[in-house]
This record gives C-alpha cells, structure tokens and sequence, in this order.
C-alpha cells in the first residue's frame, strides 16, 4: 500500500461502481471512484449532504442535457451494419447519463430481478439461428443472496409473492410499494380480464422515510428526473454509505483515458485520468475495476487494446428492443401523478404454447418477449413538440390525446446477443477531449421482430379493453424503413438506456472476456462492475442485476484480507 | 437582458405565435432572449437551480441557476455562439451557432413581419423552413418550459392546458395518484 493510491479505483459512479465502492469500504478497502460527469448529487466532503440541484425542470434534464453526456461534447454514432457506411448517424446514441451516480439519478428505479432461467437460457430454450445464446457462468442461484443484499443497500420497494413468475427470493422486500397510479389501476385491471398476471414494480424509491431519505411524493417527474428530495435510492445509499466510511475518495470530473499495465500486461497498475482543468492525473491502485457501463467500458478497453485477447470486446452488444403500445382514452388519467410506472406484467417473458407455435410460424425454435410495463406520457414540451406547427397546435395540447389522456405500454423485449452487435472506435468522430467517439452497430435478430409483432396486439387488445378509442404501436429501433422515421423523437438507433453485454462473462477466455468472478481474462486485477459482462440480455431492466453482480464481485475481492495486494483470487 | 433588438424581439415573438398560437404573449421572445443572451450573466441561464420554485412551498432555488464546469461552458458557448473558427470548438469541425442562424433567419422573416397578414407570415416561413423549424422547437419551449428561462409568463402555457408543472415539496397525495379526476 505505501506506493499505492488506494487498494482499489473504480471506474463509474453508477449503480455498478457505487455498489463496489460500499462493499469494498465496508470490508475496510481504501477505494477512489472516479466519474467523468459533474457532480449533482452529494458532497464528497463530510458530511456528505445530498446536493439540491435536481428539481421539477424539464426543461434542464430532457433538452439541456443536465445529467449528460452532453452529445456536442460527447457525440456518439450509430450504424446498423458495415452496408451503411462508417456511421448513418452522429450525436445522441442511447446516451445514458453521464453524472455522479450514473444512470441511477435519471432511472425511475423499477428494480426486478431477473428469472432462473435467464441465466441458463442455451440450456433451457436451445440456440437461435445468427444469435450468440449462451448460458452464464453464475446461475440465479449463485446470485439469490447477492440480489437480496442489493434490494437491501439501495432500498428495494415491492411485494413478494405478487409475481407468478418471479424467481424465489429468500425474503421479502425491504418496503412495500408506494401508491398505484390510475391509469396502471385500469391497465392491470384489464390484463387480469386478458388472463395475463400485473403486479406492484419493485422500485428503488423509498415508500416510506428510510436511510436517512425521505418517502416519496410521487412528483410526477420520475423517469429521465433526478429526485429533488432523494427518495430514489439507487446509487446514491451505496455511494454516501461509502464516503461515511471515510475510506472512498469521489472525484468527479475524472475522465479516465488509459488503464496501465504492467509490462508483462497482466497487471493492472492504476489509470490515468484528465481531471477538470484537462490536466493528466495518474491513480496506482492494487485493483482496477471498470463500471462505466457497456458504452464506455469497451470503449476505454479498445482505445488501449487492453484485455481484449478474445478480439470480443464490445460485441454481443444487446439492448432491450422496445415496443411501445399507446392507447388514447376519452378521459384524463394524469399520469403526472406518480413515478412513471407502477405496474409491470412478466407472462411474455415465459411462452406459452400458442406463443411457441408462433414462433415456429416465424421459422425460429422459440421466442421471448419481455416484462411490460404500465405507464404514463407525462411530458408537456415533449408532447407540444410532436404535434405540427400552426393553429390547430393550442387545441391539440388542451386535448392532451398524446400526454394526459394516453397510456403506454413498453414491452422490454429479449433482444438476442449477436456478434456482429457491438461498440467500436468511429474512425473520425471525436469527442470534445479529442479522442475517438465510440460507436454503435446494431440491427435486431429477427428474433425480436418477431416477438414484438406477436405480443404487440395482445397489449393493443388490453388497452382498448381498458377504455381506450384507438391504440398504436411502435418500436425502437424502428422495425419497418428508416425513410418514415425521419421526424421520430427517438431516432433511428435503439433509444433504450438499458445497454449489456460488451464484455460478455463466461469461463474460456477464447469465446467470453470476463470471468465467472468478474475478473478480466487477461488482467488478473482488472474486473468489472457493470452491464457489459451479461451474456444475455433478458427482458428485465438490467440495473438490480449489475448491482448483484457488484455486489458479489466485491465480496470475492475483499472477502479474504490475503487478497488485498491484488493477488488473483482461487476458486470461489 | 437583451440580446435581441426591440425589433428582432417583435419579429421572434410574431413568428412564435403564428408556429405556436399564444406563445408570442406567454413570452417566448423573451425566452429565445435568455438563450442567446444566456452568457450575459454569470452563471449562464442554462440550467436553473432547484430543488423547489418555491411555488408549492419552500424558497425559490429556480432562480439560482448553476454553474456550468469547463467542457460544459464549452459545448453552451459554441451551440450558443458558434465555433467561430477557434480550434478549441470545432473537435469536429465548424458549428453554427445559434445566435448566427437567429441573425440569418430574421432578416430574411422581413422586419414587417409582425405586421403582415396570416398567409404572408406563413409565406415567408415557408420560405426558411430549417430557421422555422428552430423558432418551433423554442416556440414550445418558450410556452411549456418553466417559467424561470423566461417564457411561459407566470405560468400561462401550463395554465391553459391544465398541467400543473412542478410540484415540489407538495407532491401528491395517494388519493390524487390512484383516484379518478
């Protein structure tokens, strides 16, 4: 330790990073976390007062990019395939927040883990033509405690038992689930009358005063919002139980550029960062771990060719592939009120018979779609800027066919790993730090098309049985052709912020990247800490189960003293 | 706070309101105002402060606007102004700022805009449909953005649509969450 920094750095403050950093302070590890985004959240200085910048402003966090990445600074490019050329767009690609605490300030918190079978889906379903399925190295089982210890560090609201499909769980929840919003009251009475199964979406809000964080009020301005009083809890627990420790050392405005090896580079010696005024900075640290997410975790990895003998760093990438039912009722049913989403439903995750006949009908084996879920459009500048300039424009807003009177349906769909899904360098696109933009090539597997088609009239059938006069779908990334989309708010690249997958774990260095223990194949004291080790991406949000993962990753780490000069660990 | 002239104001605020009707009284002159003069002041009206307006209890942090940090200055400063051929802001090459496409597009709406008839104005509009495009987005900014970036006066776009904007620290009640009306 006397030439060493910290015993380890973590690089991200999300909800994979600040997990890291209170299970490693907890255990008595000296860690420093660096974020490249401005800090909004919490003072890094005692007493680690939760900052009052986050507020009712839509302005501010949907067009002024508060939470970042700001996409002039930070421009991101997307392609479908190699057909398009180097990229067919610049700018906003699935830009989840860059900010103290990740993505967890701007998530409206739904915390569901995920199935038994998700993690052994090569096992139980079988392989899919032009998909990479596989079976992960840990199994739910493996994984039960570390989902409980998770739900208990962030503060997990939801009700056991309310879910057929749910895993087992070793307990119940930490709270119970806050108020039902109306509309998700007329949408989960509806899927009941359909057969289907809606329950309360656990949530990382507190529903009642907890870890020195108030209840929730229910705003309104969840989703895309940071909480003004902190009720969300997803990562600021972790990462202010961890300053309180007096061992985590948070620097914002932290851009890492380079992981540093040793010269056999099997051994990772620190990071090197560009600090706020642009300087470089050096961090020795016994462990590095990378948590900045699937975006930026290969792309640091393949700025520095690091650890990237399997050549799979940044493929297998996966979103969720988004289908998005609307349905218009003749009545108000101010999804203003409430966190966004209240309710999910999990039966198209599970096929049922007539399910797989479809899918044999679409020529695969089988498919999945993904957990549903309920919520309102509650938005008045994003609504006001889809309706068409000129003087039916006012009368268009008070009628509010698009916010105030719609419900939504999002079915998360399973979107299958494929090879030639990934992150990569652009080769001419740069950031406002003059290095390569990292950029996105992404078409669905014909998998998802197929899902979505199939479960999308089942929830248009339910929302126009819950009242509404006519119902719409779309997807995103858009499925039909890209000439109609030109005016679409969310873009011809998946708009989803859930990303996985881009340095997939297994056991064989040859076909995975990282470890079964989070530990990178090539770099024995390199792990990481985030979404990019999934081998599959589910149709569950991914948060509960990147902070499980981190959860566990850093008990293995800091489990046996004997293991804090970075020696490798054994067996688990 | 005036980048803008009387003149070129009078022509924002028509061309507003005939995009967006009500927008030139609900103040979105004012607001396109405040984003291209928004480096008059230190901080920047870029992003307003929090966490409460002060209008449903608690002070009013809206109006303490936040600093911006270095590369954030950055990106405002060339959106806002442009790149103006410095190195430092063309990382990809020239932006056109916004104040630059603002002093393109108003001269060519016509200094009498806001005194033609409905079919010229929309004419005219026509004319420079990526410069009517801008005005549209700022226009509904300027009527359903929060009123301390200077549109929406004392709340008028929400108003007329029966939004109640932001709630803080007041929230609501479960009864307003889960019942009808």
């Amino acid at each position: 330790m006397a030439d060493l920094d910290a015993d380890a750095v973590v690089v991200g403050s999300g909800p994979g990073g600040s997990t890291v950093a209170d299970v490693l302070t907890e255990a008595g590890w000296d860690v420093i976390v660096l974020e490249k985004g401005r800090n909004h959240l919490i003072d890094p200085e005692p007493p680690h007062r939760l900052r009052g910048e986050f507020s009712n402003d839509e302005l501010k966090f949907m067009h002024r990019h508060f939470l970042g990445p700001d996409p002039l600074l930070e421009p991101r490019t997307y392609r479908r395939s190699e057909a398009d050329g180097e990229r067919l767009a610049v700018g906003e690609v699935n830009n989840l927040p860059s900010t103290v605490g990740g993505g967890g300030p701007h998530a409206d918190g739904k915390l569901p883990r995920f199935r038994e079978e998700d993690f052994s889906l090569l096992s139980a379903r079988g392989p899919v033509d032009g998909a990479a399925v596989a079976d992960w190295p840990v199994q739910y089982d493996d994984l039960e405690p570390h989902y409980a210890e998770a739900e208990r560090l962030i503060g997990v609201a939801g009700e056991a038992g309310a879910n057929p499909f749910a895993a087992w769980r070793s307990g119940p929840y930490p709270m119970s689930p806050g108020p039902d919003m109306f509309g998700a009251l007329l949408s989960s009475e509806a899927a009941v009358r359909r057969g289907l199964h809606p329950y309360r979406a656990p949530t990382g809000i507190n529903s009642v005063p907890r870890d020195d964080r108030p209840a929730c009020n229910d705003c309104g301005f969840c989703a895309h919002f940071g909480c003004p009083i902190h009720a969300k809890g997803e990562p600021v627990s972790s990462l202010r139980r961890a300053l309180r420790t007096g061992r985590c050392d948070l620097r914002p405005e932290a851009y890492v550029t380079e992981v540093l090896l040793d010269a056999a580079r099997r051994r990772a010696t620190g990071v090197a960062y560009l600090d706020a005024g642009g300087e470089r900075r050096l961090v020795r640290a016994g462990h590095v771990v990378l948590a900045g997410g699937a975006f930026e975790t290969p792309r640091l990895l393949l700025a520095n060719g690091v650890a990237n003998s399997s050549g799979l760093v940044g493929r297998h990438l996966t979103f969720h592939f988004q289908t998005f039912v609307v349905g218009a009722f003749p009545f108000s049913l101010h999804g203003h009120r409430g966190r966004s989403v209240t309710h999910l439903h999990d039966d198209f995750i599970v096929p049922g018979t007539d399910d797989l006949v479809a899918a044999k009908d679409a020529g695969l084996p089988w498919f999945r779609g993904g957990t549903v879920e309920h919520g309102a459009s509650t938005l008045p500048l994003q609504e006001a800027k889809t309706y068409p300039p000129g003087v039916a424009h006012t009368e268009a807003m008070r009628a509010s066919v698009l916010r105030d009177k719609l419900w939504v349906f999002t079915m998360q769909g399973e979107d299958l790993p494929q090879a030639g899904n990934r992150v990569d360098l652009d080769p001419s696109i740069r950031d406002a730090w003059g290095r390569p933009a990292g950029r996105v090539t992404y078409a669905p597997h014909r998998h998802e098309l197929a899902a979505s088609a199939h479960f999308a009239p089942v929830l248009e059938a339910v929302l126009r049985d819950a009242g509404a006069e006519w119902t719409i779908t779309s997807t995103s990334p858009p499925s039909d052709d890209l000439s109609r989309h030109e005016r679409n708010p969310l873009g011809i690249a998946p708009a989803s912020r859930h990303v996985m997958g881009t340095c997939r774990m297994g056991e064989d260095p040859r076909t995975s990247v990282v470890g079964p223990e989070g530990r990178f194949h090539d770099v024995e004291n390199l792990l990481c800490a985030d979404s990019s080790v999934f081998v599959t991406s589910s149709g569950y949000n991914p948060t509960l189960t990147l902070a499980a993962l981190a959860v566990r990753t850093a008990r293995l780490l800091a489990g046996d003293p004997r293991r804090r000069d970075g020696q490798p660990n054994g067996s688990p | 706070m005036s980048w803008l002239t009387d003149e070129q104001h009078a022509v924002v605020a028509a061309a507003c309101d005939r995009l967006v009707p009500g927008s030139g009284a609900a103040g979105a002159a004012d607001y396109v105002d405040g984003l291209l003069g928004a480096f008059a002041v230190d901080p920047p009206r870029i992003w307003a402060g929090g966490p409460f307006s002060g209008r449903h209890g608690g002070d009013d942090g809206f109006s303490r606007f936040l600093p911006l940090g270095r590369m954030e200055e950055l990106a405002w400063r060339t959106r806002i102004e442009g790149s103006k051929g410095l190195p430092e802001r063309e990382w990809n090459g020239p932006v056109v700022g916004l104040q630059e496409r603002y002093l393109e597009g108003l001269p060519a709406l016509g200094p009498d805009f806001a005194t033609l008839g409905p079919e010229e104005q929309d004419g005219r509009l026509a004319a420079v449909p990526e410069f009517a495009a801008l005005l549209y987005e700022h226009a509904c900014e300027g009527v359903y953005g929060d009123p301390v970036y200077g549109g929406n006066r004392e709340g008028a776009g929400w108003r007329s649509i029966g939004f109640p904007g932001d709630v803080q620290p007041r929230g609501w009640t479960a009864v307003e969450v889960s019942g009808r009306g």
